[in-house]
């Protein structure tokens, strides 16, 4: 079998050149792949364009590489929570294509099912479709909607083995599925590594296929964006 | 007149048992602290999971376990995970039986504003393009009047689209209102201490009155 297992983050995305195009997994800053971020920033890659569904905060995730001016462009659904975000893009520095969520995910899920465009009815009746081609099924109009072409997809599991098989934990799972499906190279680093044979084939979310690069992550912050709790009785 | 929690409250009378139900950001949140007793009802959020519990204890919150607006929560048993694409395929497909979101206008074909001012910062759509397209039910739940006092049910909608055609209620703090397929606000009923020249001198669209309108029971 091919090994499948890097060491590290640098080594992972060490072909990452300037000008590429990126699928970054996460909801928010949960499920990010927060070491492999990290190492893109030690690389200084630039002219970036990530599709993520998120930018980060000014000081977490994509966040981070926005402040070192690597991404050129933005392909996102929701970008609030982010200053510096706000100040590039009102100076023209970065450009931003917001799209809705779920054309988004679906997008991506496309690229991975080998399928090169979807039908769906977000967006009809809005800017969003203008330019778009709209059809027409059973009563209902639906904007065509094309699968994405990234160079690689970047991701974030709970566990992994080394054949490159994923389970994610919780909400963390998120776009990380369909995204890791989708890269021409897929990324994926996780919690926790294990030999292959250490995961019960029947609980796998991302089949190993579909990964080309795995490693276990130096450390993860998973830092919260919103800690909402009730007090104890 | 209601406030945020009176709109809810009302709203929360909307659902029935069994119902799978998407909450946005906002007024919506409310709504689940009034669901009435010996109803089951599970939240859909859109980030993946079916069956989104409260907010959890202090010191029991997850990073890996958040709703839509990024707060963490809490699961419930019989709740269910799942990645984004399959999260919107199941509202596209329609299995979501309510979705209750927020608007700044909504006009009498029941279009829908709610993602974007011009000329202001665009945090941009998030779910809520792919919400207002595809749910079979649509309550919205927002105040009747903008802060400058003007109207926000009008006959079109000034500011750019989520969606057309897709708004079947509309909750505020005046009253409650259908859409008529023909078009127009027709009004449901009163809330508490509001007459209905109160309501028409707030509402900008062609509003509808077809009887007498009762005051609700909050």
């Amino acid at each position: 079998m091919i090994n499948k297992v890097v060491s590290n983050a640098d080594e992972a995305i060490k072909d990452i050149q300037d000008g590429m195009t990126l699928m970054l997994g996460g909801f928010g800053l949960c499920g990010i792949p927060e070491n492999c971020i990290a190492a893109l920033i030690k690389k200084g890659v630039k002219q970036l364009t990530c599709i993520s569904n998120n930018a980060g905060v000014d000081d977490f995730g994509i966040g981070l590489m926005l402040k070192t001016r690597q991404v050129k462009k933005m392909i996102s659904s929701y970008v609030g929570e982010n200053a510096e975000f706000e100040r590039q893009l009102l100076n023209g520095e970065l450009e931003v294509e917001l799209i809705p969520q779920g054309t988004l995910a679906t997008r991506c899920m496309a690229a991975g099912y080998g399928m090169p465009a979807i039908f769906t009815p977000a967006g009809v009746g809005t800017e969003i479709a203008e330019g778009k081609e709209t059809r027409n099924f059973h009563g209902k109009d639906y904007l065509l909607e094309m699968a994405f072409d990234a160079d690689f997809a970047i991701v974030k599991a709970w566990k992994g083995d080394t054949a490159g098989n994923l389970i994610y934990h919780s909400t963390a799972r998120n776009f990380n599925p369909a995204m890791a499906m989708a890269g021409k190279i897929t990324i994926a680093e996780v919690e926790n590594l294990v030999e292959a044979g250490d995961l019960d084939p029947d609980q796998i979310h991302t089949p190993g296929i579909y990964v080309h690069r795995i490693f276990q992550g130096a450390r993860y912050e998973k830092r919260i964006e919103n800690r909402t709790v009730r007090t104890h009785k | 007149m209601l406030d945020k929690d009176g709109i809810a409250k009302r709203i929360a009378k909307e659902i029935q048992d069994g119902y799978y139900v998407n909450l946005g950001i906002g007024i919506p949140t409310l709504v689940a602290n009034y669901i009435p007793d010996g109803i089951q009802v599970v939240l859909q959020s859109e980030n993946g999971l079916l069956g989104m519990g409260p907010f959890p204890f202090e010191g029991e919150e997850s990073p890996d376990l958040i709703n839509a607006g990024k707060q963490t929560i809490t699961t419930l048993p019989g709740s269910s995970i799942f990645d984004s694409a399959e999260s919107f395929g199941m509202i596209r497909a329609q299995k979501v039986d309510l979705t209750i979101l927020g608007a700044m206008e909504v006009s009498e074909n029941g279009d829908i504003a709610n993602w974007k001012i011009p000329g202001k910062m665009v945090k941009g759509m998030g779910g809520a393009m792919d919400l207002v397209a595809s749910a079979k039910n649509i309550i919205v739940a927002m105040q009747h009047v903008n802060k400058a006092g003007e109207s926000k049910l009008l006959p079109t909608c000034t500011l750019p689209l989520t969606g057309v055609r897709c708004v079947k209620k509309i909750v505020t703090e005046l009253g409650v209102f259908e859409i008529h397929p023909l078009g127009g606000f027709k009004l449901l009923e009163r809330a508490p201490g509001i007459s209905v020249d109160q309501i028409k001198n707030a509402t900008a669209g062609k509003l509808i009155i077809d009887s007498d309108i009762p005051e609700m029971a909050v």
